[in-house]
């Protein structure tokens, strides 16, 4: 257990640590949702629709594509050099690879979305600041359960043709229950409803996540196998 | 007698037997009093979307045993059941609009229902696409069990994420905890055509089954 967690760290820390010294990628996938929250500011009548109303979707259709966009780069960097073989013959056990893909993957994700929310907080002057703490929170959990499956996903496109079609086609099903209980959430944190009318929809995306992040850590080896 | 021509006949069965169930469900299953004929469509759709549900269980099923024993015939089968139940998923989103339109209004609605079939179509899309892009046999079984395990459970949650809003689609009327709602007639009519629904199904999957045999000998 100790082993699995410090393995995984380590490949996150690869990750992450490469991440951070190019920084295109995360500098991209920023300037990405930035322009995904400009799109969707000229793409509605500001007279005809309240901005509350429909606040919740601009904010996770920008977050699905944002995420979308992290994960096509997630394993695009193990093929060159063949470094995903390097990485299957280092003594490292396939759920400590999947487990530090994860975690690099929030962790980009998450710096994403973090500069997302407050871009969303800006141009739709959304008030997010009385609710931020439970916002950030419906956020986490419905962030968990998307990039499990999107990790697991990403490894195996990355092999087949269209792989930057075949995600999307292949993740976007499994993004609309966490959207789907996220939305409603989000929804009711903005109209200020009381925090016991969102307790149902972070529970179930609570189990989303348990679920989906167990069974892709399973699934995982089948995946990468030679 | 091969397979495949095992697989015809069984198929040639069924659609025997579905000329029965039109001719049942037309002449011999009084008419609904508040649908009227529109109602004749139920003893279609609900059948093909039983079938669709069954195939998307045994893509399921044949993928975890196939992660487990790595034997390609659980992969084949699990290809061709997707195949068909594609088939019966379009069957059933046909059908569905045709009679929602004069009972409910609408062609369309995002009813948990309707939206739970429409991603089961598209779970089963996705799985032959991916079929399709992947060269290497070996990778695209584990490739493909991987989804369809995936795709298995996660269509409960579709179901769970959508059904808490209010529902339009007919109640359950046969497989609820009381008795059967409706008459003898109609509910022999429906128990039958489920029937001849499960043997097309079958007759479908082992000629589809037998194709993917005959075509994996060929690459060898």
């Amino acid at each position: 257990m100790v082993d699995l967690a410090r393995q995984a760290w380590a490949i996150a820390r690869k990750d992450l640590l490469l991440e951070f010294r190019s920084r295109t990628a995360i500098i991209s996938a920023a300037v990405f949702t930035a322009l995904v929250l400009v799109v969707f500011n000229f793409g509605r009548d500001p007279t005809a629709v309240p901005t509350l109303t429909i606040a919740p979707s601009i904010l996770w259709v920008t977050f699905s594509f944002s995420g979308m966009m992290a994960l096509n780069r997630a394993f695009a960097l193990e093929l060159e050099n063949q470094a995903l073989e390097g990485l299957l013959l280092s003594p490292i056990s396939r759920y400590s690879l999947y487990l530090g893909k994860l975690a690099a993957n929030l962790v980009f994700v998450a710096a994403v979305e973090t500069i997302g929310l407050f871009l969303f907080a800006l141009f739709f002057d959304v008030p997010i600041w009385d609710v931020l703490a439970a916002l950030v929170g419906v956020i986490a959990l419905a962030t968990v359960g998307f990039i499990a499956v999107g990790t697991l996903f990403s490894a195996m496109v990355i092999r087949t043709r269209f792989a930057e079609l075949m995600l999307p086609v292949l993740l976007l099903p499994f993004l609309i229950p966490p959207l789907v209980w996220a939305v409603q959430a989000t929804g009711a944190l903005l109209a200020a409803r009381p925090l016991s009318e969102v307790t149902g929809s972070l529970k179930l995306l609570a189990a989303y996540d348990i679920v989906f992040v167990t069974l892709a850590t399973f699934l995982f080896p089948a995946v990468v196998e030679q | 007698m091969t397979l495949a021509q095992r697989g015809r006949w069984v198929t040639l069965i069924g659609l025997a037997l579905l000329a029965v169930v039109y001719l049942r469900a037309l002449a011999y299953t009084p008419v609904e009093l508040h649908q009227g004929p529109a109602q004749k469509i139920f003893y279609i759709h609900v059948p093909a979307a039983w079938s669709a549900m069954l195939a998307m269980g045994l893509v399921g099923l044949a993928s975890i045993l196939y992660l487990l024993v790595k034997d390609p015939r659980y992969d084949r089968f699990a290809a061709a059941s997707a195949e068909v139940g594609t088939a019966f998923s379009l069957v059933m989103l046909t059908t569905g609009p045709i009679w929602a339109k004069p009972i409910w209004g609408t062609w369309w609605t995002w009813d948990a229902r309707l939206t739970l079939t429409l991603f089961l179509f598209f779970i089963f899309l996705g799985y032959l696409l991916l079929r399709g892009t992947v060269g290497d046999a070996g990778l695209r079984a584990r490739y493909s069990a991987v989804l369809g395990i995936c795709g298995l459970v996660l269509l409960p949650f579709i179901h769970l994420s959508v059904y808490l809003f209010r529902t339009l689609h007919p109640q359950p009327i046969v497989l609820k905890p009381s008795a059967p709602s409706l008459p003898g007639s109609m509910l022999a009519t429906l128990l039958f055509s489920f029937a001849v629904f499960t043997v097309l199904y079958l007759g479908f999957v082992i000629q589809r089954y037998a194709i993917g045999d005959g075509r994996d000998v060929g690459d060898a």
